[in-house]
């Protein structure tokens, strides 16, 4: 017999107990109402400003415009980007001056020791948001790999504004998470940290030390 | 680096808690740690409505699964398995380490990266690696700490909090080579960062352990704020998961209200800053991640809780540590005190089933019964039940019906026993009674002085003057 026989047979041959009824999490999400938009926008703005990050409004349009404003600001020469995805591919068209677009075409074994210490910041989308939490989801895949979000010191987010949720259940349900799960899902909510010495926050821990959201509004924004 | 193995007689408790009340740093730094932790909490639960019914599900959610285990846990395997990911089973340590080690040499690994697990603290995984040739480093900030210490965590989420940052300046200028002392935070940080940043491409595994195991998709759940364990899950090529039987939830959707109990319960905040999901090993195109996931889920003990329907309770905990940062007696003596890897009230109640009674049973008798550890548990674990039922399984006679665990009756003295039984025989025998209580009262110039471990605190017990009957007889004249 296997140790997974022998621990499912001890499970098994435990007292039953009283049956316990499934968690009714629909009425729990029904005692949180959906936020109307701008109340959403507020505290997913405000929640992430209180997690250290910055929140940009711009347009889909204008975006890079603000970028190459703020990677010059922040002396970004090397610019992670995914040039398969319709972003990557707006800011090939204009990419910011004095700024060295970076592809992640290849696998990370191939440029490991360049992507740790030669990359000072990266752009990836975000495939919506979390206004409860200010938290930004991620599913990265093989145009926007999983590290792109987590090595380079400088984290730029690209989101829709209109892809916000109140909460981290109301974006699980209604985009379908339990039907179809990616390699990795990520939910971000500003630059890495940690408390570990004396309770003292310090930030980029491991992570970017800095997050930056350019939030994409329909009616427009200051580039 | 390697890390002493600690074996811990039931009786070093006493003295080890003794020493740490006689260390007035570690204590403040314990104090002000438990007073901050405390009060971040207390800023998140404002709204005591939405807390009790958060609390009513994320109970029924642990007991739902905990109801369910053997299924869940089978469809957690068939769908992990049907994802890519492979399972392994360990009813012991010993198997939990042996099946790492298996995996490590058939890929060739030397060096383990380590994101924060307390089930490989529980299973000596550092040690066991090193016995085996491999080298572990943890990268966990304060793990990390710990670890060029040469310590044990002292709490299962802040595993550093006995160390002042002059301590960690001192470390870090003592065995990395190259740093100055510096007491600056950022600075301590940003040394780690760049210490560790490049073992994460070296490590041939990433090791880490499992907040929820969602058995409806085959989710392997974790949360942290460095983001280390996102390294040590996507860098290496190998991805071994460690995890506990009890962790698995039946549905994804059960794991938001959790994840809103967890991070506010444990260190105040709303949400941790990286919430990481991992379904699967890398895809066939996928440009990183890991080529293999492994996920061993190890019993260690956890089914003997599961036997016994009152002792289950004991399995919903969610690993948050409020229950630690509560505890008048773990703010005064700290983690390291209790000797055993899940320090405070919570590993007063899972310990005697990891290890035996007769290792853990001075736990059980190390609290006040005080009930705010209970107040605070985010899955209401009735924890002061568990202490006194634990007291009694200690205290119980070898055979019979309430020795039912590993080690019960450890704590059984012929002494006090012999009290006990006295005790007893006096109080249910009136005539019996009445005498010995007219004799104590009458006799109570001649009480002892010297009253044991009672005198060593407090001032010496003497019976009333006069009896309760006595007194009840005067109010009725």
């Amino acid at each position: 017999m296997s140790a997974r026989d022998r621990i499912l047979g001890r499970l098994r041959a435990a007292p039953k107990g009283s049956p316990v009824a499934l968690p009714d999490i629909a009425a729990w999400h029904a005692t949180r109402p959906p936020l109307a938009t701008d109340a959403a926008l507020a505290k997913f703005r405000s929640n992430m400003e209180a997690a250290h990050a910055e929140v940009h409004d711009t347009t889909a349009q204008d975006w890079p415009l603000l970028l190459a404003r703020l990677a010059a600001e922040k002396g970004v020469r090397t610019l992670l980007f995914g040039p398969d995805t319709p972003h990557g591919a707006q800011l090939a068209a204009s990419a910011p001056a004095g700024v060295e677009l970076v592809p992640y075409d290849r696998p990370v074994a191939q440029w490991r020791d360049r992507l740790f210490d030669g990359i000072d910041a990266s752009i990836t989308g975000a495939r919506s948001a979390i206004a409860d939490t200010g938290s930004m989801v991620l599913w990265p895949d093989a145009n926007e790999p999983r590290l792109m979000s987590l090595v380079p010191p400088i984290h730029f987010v690209l989101l829709d504004a209109a892809r916000m949720h109140a909460n981290l259940l109301a974006a699980m349900l209604s985009e379908r998470w339990a039907s179809g799960m990616p390699t990795n899902a990520l939910v971000i909510s500003g630059p890495s940290k940690t408390a570990d010495i004396q309770q003292v926050l310090a930030y980029g821990a491991h992570g970017p030390r800095e997050v930056i959201v350019l939030l994409c509004l329909a009616s427009g924004g200051k580039p | 680096m390697s890390q002493p193995i600690r074996i811990h007689a039931a009786r070093d408790f006493k003295e080890r808690s003794l020493a740490a009340l006689n260390d007035p740093a570690q204590r403040k730094n314990f104090r002000g740690a438990m007073d901050f932790l405390q009060m971040k909490r207390r800023a998140q639960f404002g709204d005591k409505d939405e807390l009790t019914t958060l609390r009513d599900l994320g109970e029924a959610i642990r007991r739902y699964a905990l109801a369910n285990l053997p299924e869940l846990l089978e469809q957690l395997e068939r769908n992990l398995t049907a994802n890519g990911i492979q399972v392994h089973w360990a009813e012991t340590a010993d198997e939990a380490n042996a099946i790492a080690l298996g995996i490590a040499r058939r890929v060739d690994a030397r060096l383990i990266a380590k994101g924060k697990s307390m089930v490989s603290e529980e299973v000596g995984f550092n040690h066991a690696m090193e016995a085996g040739g491999l080298e572990t480093l943890e990268t966990d900030m304060g793990e990390y700490i710990v670890q060029l210490a040469g310590e044990a965590p002292s709490h299962i989420i802040m595993p550093a909090i006995h160390k002042t940052k002059q301590q960690i300046a001192a470390l870090f200028a003592e065995k990395i080579p190259g740093v100055a002392y510096s007491e600056d935070v950022d600075t301590l940080i940003r040394i780690g960062r760049q210490v560790l940043r490049r073992k994460f491409a070296e490590a041939g595994i990433g090791l880490s352990g499992v907040n929820f195991a969602v058995a409806e998709t085959g989710t392997l759940f974790l949360v942290e704020n460095e983001g280390n364990g996102r390294m040590c899950t996507t860098v290496p090529k190998v991805h071994i998961a460690i995890t506990g039987i009890e962790k698995v939830v039946a549905r994804l959707e059960h794991v938001p209200p959790l994840n809103s109990l967890l991070p506010r319960s444990a260190t105040g905040q709303a949400v941790t800053t990286y919430l990481n999901l991992i379904s699967s090993p890398r895809k066939p195109g996928e440009l990183d991640g890991p080529e293999e996931v492994h996920l061993i889920l190890v019993d260690n003990g956890r089914t003997q809780a599961y036997g016994d329907l009152q002792l289950r309770a004991t399995l919903q905990c969610i690993r948050c540590g409020a229950c630690m940062n509560h505890c008048p007696v773990y703010a005064r003596i700290g983690g390291h005190a209790y000797g055993t890897t899940y320090p405070g009230p919570i590993g007063a109640i899972i310990s005697p089933h990891l290890r035996g009674l007769e290792a853990t049973y001075p736990l059980s008798f190390a609290s006040t019964l005080c009930g705010a550890c209970v107040e605070v548990c985010p899955v209401r674990i009735p924890i002061v039940d568990l202490l006194v039922r634990l007291r009694n399984e200690a205290q119980a006679r070898e055979g019979s019906a309430d020795a039912t665990l590993r080690g019960s009756g450890a704590a059984r003295t012929t002494l006090v026993s012999t009290i006990w039984n006295g005790w007893a025989l006096i109080y249910s025998r009136l005539r019996m009674y009445r005498i010995t209580s007219w004799f104590m009262s009458r006799g109570r110039a001649q009480s002892p002085v010297e009253q044991g471990a009672w005198t060593r605190s407090r001032t010496p017990l003497t019976p009333a003057p006069k009896r309760l009957r006595d007194l009840i007889k005067e109010t009725n004249q």
